[in-house]
């Protein structure tokens, strides 16, 4: 059984559902964050198969944007997980909800 | 510049920078210091207007054109000002007679709070008038025009505490309105039918260039303007109401400035009047109809001052039937005389004013004689000379219009006839108004005190008596002197004048009886004082103008007063107001219904914005892809 670009094409969309569920359904911010990174990686593996399989580098230039981005949203989005945490003594998002309209 | 130049510009000059100085300082001026600044611009206008009308006395002056500056390029408009006889006779009166005004003020008004504003006001009121006689075409003659509408606001209500005052200058300024839109309207077309404003572009080009029918629109658009501003029937009503500012506005109002305007631009535009016979025509009839009007009211007045104001109307009724029947001369020559016995007369009233603390009813006047022998001597003179009692100043100028008119033929003896019997009329309210106040019981309470007044305030008497007194030799039958003065004012528009003398023999004296006969009829009628028959209510009602007033309140006031609650109820608060309202109301409506959407919890936000790409996605790969 070789490995065909529709596998990849499903363990990204395996990853994402994953990602995409925690994101929705945990409530500790920093896993949040994880699930987050979880579907960014899932969408990246699309990424890169699907160059692979066109023969194109467009695939891998977007991976490494996303890369790049994300290690920048990294650093912005601990900094602010921790300072939330240190003034509320709490990382859960449903205690973070004052902007309720 | 020339040195006539110099001297026509100064003359506006020096009052309209009276007037500032007096507007920024006249606080520190104090008393009388502001009073004496005022009068010494007024009085040096004098001067200034007689060295330079000399030469027109003299038979030697040439009219005087002077270029101001380009003040609307765009239309053709130069400013500039114009010195022949007729605005030279109308400076030195209305310098002449308002520096005598000035004089006595200075005694009228002490101890006011506002001496220096009342005298910035009366100096701006001088200056706009020069300005209105003084421009060379209809543009700067609007300037003073609106100018004097807006001095007359100022000082009737010069004092707005009394919502009376208020209320009387709020009228005279809208009243005045409804003149100048008419007058407006009448400069468009002027300004359409000849491309220019100047009088001396258009009263040149008239004969040829207007056809009978726009000379009679543009005439009796003017007249519309005049009838406000000149206050005749039916505009007149401002007039009478505009008692309530200080007796020396009053005599500046209807002696010197403002309400000769209508006659002075009347004559002014006499070549426009030439072309349309038919609005010349009306002019006389609504001059002499509003004479005659005016005088019956006049006969049944309690305040004095409102007796002098009807008696004005009526007076400058006498001056529109002689312009309106072309007598330009005689029109101007009764304005002149006029303004000396009407100027003395209203500073007269004020000085009886003065002497009873504030009382203005003839009711409770009455043998004054003894306690004010200068003022009732000075009132006698004027008395007379309005009557029209020869040799004094009213004879001349009342008997030259109606020997005018008499002599035109036709329809024109019924408006003799008419002003015959207004001259009787005249003559018998101004008997009554004299009688009243000087003599016969007294019916003032003793603790009154009257006492004459201060020598600032007798001296302008004084003078104007004199003036009063001699002012009908300007111009005599026999002596035709302000006729030659002014003749070459009006450019060969032919002047209507007298006829042969024996026929105006036989008229001047037909005029004097009929004086003779109204003042002996008053004398008849208040022998014994007030007659109880003038409580009636007929009487009243006369009183109260047959109550014209009392109808255009009901129709103009308080049909304005109603559209205006419309406009201010209904149609802005719930209209204009409702639409704004309700467009905040809206947006604040769907903002409430979507705040909800706002959970605040992160997961909500993730959910809806994977469920919007989930749908997107359905969305292209429905369409196959893009």
């Amino acid at each position: 059984m070789t490995v065909t670009p529709g596998w990849y094409m499903a363990l990204a969309a395996v990853l994402f559902v994953i990602g995409a569920s925690g994101l929705l359904l945990r409530r500790n911010a920093l896993v949040m964050f994880m699930s987050v990174e979880l579907m960014l990686n899932a969408a990246n593996l699309s990424f890169v198969a699907a160059g692979r399989e066109l023969g194109i580098l467009d695939g891998q230039v977007a991976v490494f944007f996303v890369m790049v981005v994300a290690a920048a949203e990294v650093v912005v989005g601990l900094a602010i997980i921790v300072t939330v945490f240190r003034r509320r003594a709490t990382a859960s998002v449903d205690e973070l909800s004052g902007l309720k309209g | 510049m020339e040195a006539g130049e110099v001297m026509v510009s100064l003359l506006i000059l020096l009052p309209l920078g009276g007037s500032a100085l007096l507007l920024a300082f006249g606080r520190r001026l104090g008393q009388p210091g502001a009073g004496l600044l005022g009068t010494l611009t007024v009085g040096a206008g004098f001067v200034l207007a007689v060295v330079a009308g000399w030469g027109f006395v003299a038979g030697t002056g040439e009219a005087l054109e002077v270029p101001w500056f380009d003040w609307l390029p765009a239309l053709g408009v130069r400013a500039g000002l114009l010195w022949d006889p007729l605005s030279a006779l109308m400076a030195m009166v209305v310098t002449g007679v308002g520096a005598l005004i000035h004089v006595y003020s200075i005694g009228y008004m002490r101890g006011d709070p506002r001496f220096g504003r009342f005298f910035a006001y009366m100096n701006l009121f001088v200056a706009s008038m020069l300005i209105l006689v003084l421009a060379d075409g209809f543009a700067l003659l609007f300037v003073g025009w609106e100018l004097v509408g807006l001095c007359s606001y100022l000082l009737i209500s010069f004092w707005f505490e009394r919502p009376s005052a208020a209320a009387a200058g709020k009228k005279a300024f809208v009243v005045n309105r409804v003149g100048d839109a008419g007058f407006l309207v009448a400069l468009m077309l002027v300004f359409a039918s000849f491309g220019s404003l100047r009088y001396a572009d258009v009263f040149s080009q008239a004969p040829s260039e207007l056809t009978t029918g726009s000379a009679t629109a543009i005439t009796l658009l003017l007249l519309v303007g005049a009838v406000g501003k000149s206050a005749q029937f039916p505009l007149y009503v401002w007039l009478p109401d505009a008692m309530e500012g200080p007796t020396p506005v009053s005599a500046l109002i209807h002696a010197a400035t403002m309400v000769t305007a209508g006659v002075f631009m009347v004559a002014r535009t006499g070549a426009l009047f030439e072309l349309a016979p038919a609005s010349a025509a009306v002019v006389a009839v609504v001059g002499m109809g509003t004479a005659l009007y005016a005088a019956t009211i006049a006969v049944a007045q309690h305040d004095v001052k409102r007796v002098l104001a009807y008696s004005t109307i009526s007076q400058l009724g006498y001056m529109f039937a002689a312009v309106g029947a072309g007598a330009y001369v005689a029109g101007m020559f009764h304005l002149t005389t006029h303004a000396f016995f009407k100027a003395l007369l209203f500073l007269g009233a004020g000085a009886v004013i003065h002497a009873l603390a504030g009382e203005q009813d003839m009711r409770r006047m009455g043998g004054l004689w003894r306690r004010l022998p200068v003022t009732t001597a000075t009132m006698v003179v004027a008395w007379l000379a309005i009557s029209g009692i020869p040799p004094f100043s009213g004879f001349w100028s009342k008997d030259e219009i109606l020997a005018t008119i008499f002599e035109r033929g036709g329809l024109w003896r019924v408006i003799w006839g008419l002003g015959l019997l207004t001259a009787l009329i005249t003559a018998f309210y101004m008997t009554r108004m004299i009688y009243l106040t000087f003599f016969g019981e007294r019916r003032w309470p003793e603790q009154a005190h009257p006492h004459e007044a201060p020598w600032v305030m007798g001296l302008p008497l004084a003078v104007l008596a004199v003036l009063a007194l001699g002012g009908g030799m300007l111009n005599t039958p026999w002596r035709l002197g302000l006729e030659h003065f002014l003749e070459p004012a009006f450019h060969g528009v032919p002047i209507a004048t007298a006829g042969p003398g024996f026929t105006q023999v036989v008229l001047a004296i037909v005029s004097a009886e009929v004086a003779v006969a109204g003042i002996l009829l008053a004398v008849a009628a208040y022998r014994r004082g007030l007659r109880p028959a003038e409580e009636e209510p007929a009487w009243d009602l006369v009183r109260r103008g047959y109550g014209v007033d009392e109808a255009y309140a009901r129709v103009f006031a308080a049909g304005g007063g109603a559209a205006a609650r419309l406009v201010a109820g209904p149609v802005d608060q719930k209209g204009i107001d409702g639409l704004v309202n309700g467009v905040g109301v809206l947006v604040r409506t769907i903002g409430e219904r979507l705040r909800p959407l706002q959970t605040g919890f992160v997961r909500n936000y993730g959910l809806s914005i994977l469920v919007g790409a989930v749908a997107l996605l359905a969305w292209f790969l429905s369409r196959g892809g893009w």
